[in-house]
């Protein structure tokens, strides 16, 4: 039987999660990258409890064009299935913007671990990669350094810092061949190469899909051997 | 007549520190306005920490593309020799010392060059995005900030009251009234804007100044 991953439906995607799980939600901030239909198949499915790692928890506006609405991570949160949250830009950059993570954050309701960019990356390159942990030069001498291991190499202090590892990967791509092999575009790429090395299940939401062999194999950016399940995205909603 | 600098001229300073064939790195707000002033002759290659390099302008809205845009969610143009990477790759690039220079914003820059720029503590939530990589790992650490807060509170300060981002990272301070340098020394005040004294310069300014022997006005 030849491999095929595809699946008919993001709700059949995401039906398994289950409560408490911890699910990694790729794309950068805006909607180039987002798995949104994945996502909000999430918060249709209603799995609570959820640890969620995310660059953002979801930016209104964010790389959008004008009037665009974008659904992102805070259908999650408007939605209460997160108790904790991992990111690097958690909030709207005004101030005078709320988002749904800010309130629920504000009420006591979800945990946040603020992680400079760079060691966010590596955190989730390291769990795809067998790597327990690094030290790195970032955020050392911070309040971000809090209750980690200092060690000095050559005379510059650096900063123990551990894998990020996921029950599941909610990603997207442009374009997924049956067998899972991946290619991105543009900057849309982002945090969804590393989460798709690093959780147990992951899951591909995709532009296109096309036959297994049509994908040339010096473009492909991530071996299906990564990529679990994929979904096509309805034309209209590419 | 006292003519503090607008944005667009602070940028303007800023982007005549880039030299031929660097990689630049640019924040959000006043430092990404520097790419539309590249002195005359210079060719500079951006780097974005979502994992691109070699991008050209900004562009609108209405022209831009969901898959073509700057770190801080600006839509960017394409440009011949463009690459695209991993986040991991981008910050690589940072840590290693493959980046020569940032321009940031800042909230508090302190006397030694610690820089404070990703948390207000009134809101007690922050954003640090990519800014304490860049401060650990790019080359030349500029700042472009306003010189006082809206209420007058100094910015310039002995220590750093803001949780920082990064220690003694900083080289250069461009605000609205001054181009200051950190060196070993102490912070020397290179450049102020038309019609400022460095006597009015110190009277926003904590530390104690080290006024350049060619202290002179802006010029761009």
């Amino acid at each position: 039987m030849p491999i095929n991953k595809v699946l008919p439906s993001f709700a059949a995607a995401v039906a398994d999660i289950p409560n408490g799980a911890t699910v990694m939600i790729g794309g950068f901030a805006g909607p180039g990258g987002m798995p949104s239909n994945l996502i909000l198949a999430l918060r249709n499915q209603g799995a609570r409890d959820l640890t969620v790692i995310s660059n953002t928890a979801g930016l209104p506006g964010f790389a959008a064009h004008t009037g665009q609405t974008i659904i992102n991570q805070s259908v999650l949160f408007e939605n209460k299935q997160v108790k904790k949250l991992i990111a690097t830009y958690p909030v709207p950059r005004s101030m005078s913007q709320i988002s749904a993570f800010m309130k629920a954050w504000q009420a006591g309701e979800v945990e946040l671990e603020v992680v400079p960019q760079g060691t966010y990356a590596e955190r989730l390159r390291a769990g795809g990669a067998g790597i327990a942990a690094f030290y790195t030069p970032t955020a050392v001498g911070t309040q971000l350094a809090k209750g980690k291991e200092v060690r000095t190499f050559d005379g510059r202090d650096y900063l123990l810092e551990r894998a990020l590892k996921a029950d599941y990967a909610l990603i997207h791509a442009h374009k997924a061949d049956k067998m899972g092999n991946l290619v991105y575009k543009g900057t849309s790429r982002s945090f969804n190469v590393h989460m798709a090395t690093a959780a147990k299940v992951t899951i591909v939401e995709v532009d296109e899909i096309v036959e297994t062999g049509e994908l040339d194999p010096e473009h492909i950016v991530t071996p299906g051997i990564y990529v679990n399940r994929i979904v096509a995205r309805p034309k209209e909603r590419r | 007549m006292k003519q503090p600098m607008d944005h667009e001229t602070m940028a303007m300073r800023a982007a005549r520190e880039l030299q031929d064939g660097n990689v630049v790195n640019l924040g959000i707000g006043i430092p990404g306005l520097a790419s539309n002033f590249i002195p005359e002759g210079r060719s500079v290659i951006f780097h974005s920490e979502n994992g691109v390099l070699g991008f050209g302008p900004l562009l609108d809205e209405s022209d831009g593309d969901v898959d073509l845009i700057n770190a801080g969610g600006q839509f960017v143009s394409a440009m011949p020799g463009m690459s695209f990477f991993s986040p991991a790759d981008a910050f690589a690039m940072i840590r290693s010392g493959h980046i020569d220079v940032t321009i940031m914003g800042g909230l508090q820059v302190s006397e030694r060059g610690d820089l404070a720029n990703w948390m207000m503590p009134n809101r007690g939530i922050g954003n640090v995005g990519g800014s304490m990589d860049l401060a650990a790992g790019a080359g030349k650490i500029i700042v472009t900030m306003e010189h006082v807060t809206k209420d007058g509170q100094m910015k310039i300060v002995r220590k750093c009251s803001y949780p920082v981002t990064g220690l003694a990272c900083v080289s250069l301070v461009i605000t609205d009234l001054a181009v200051i340098e950190v060196t070993p020394k102490g912070l020397v005040l290179r450049e102020v804007a038309p019609g400022y004294t460095a006597q009015d310069i110190q009277a926003v300014t904590e530390p104690k100044l080290i006024v350049a022997k060619d202290l002179k006005e802006v010029s761009l």
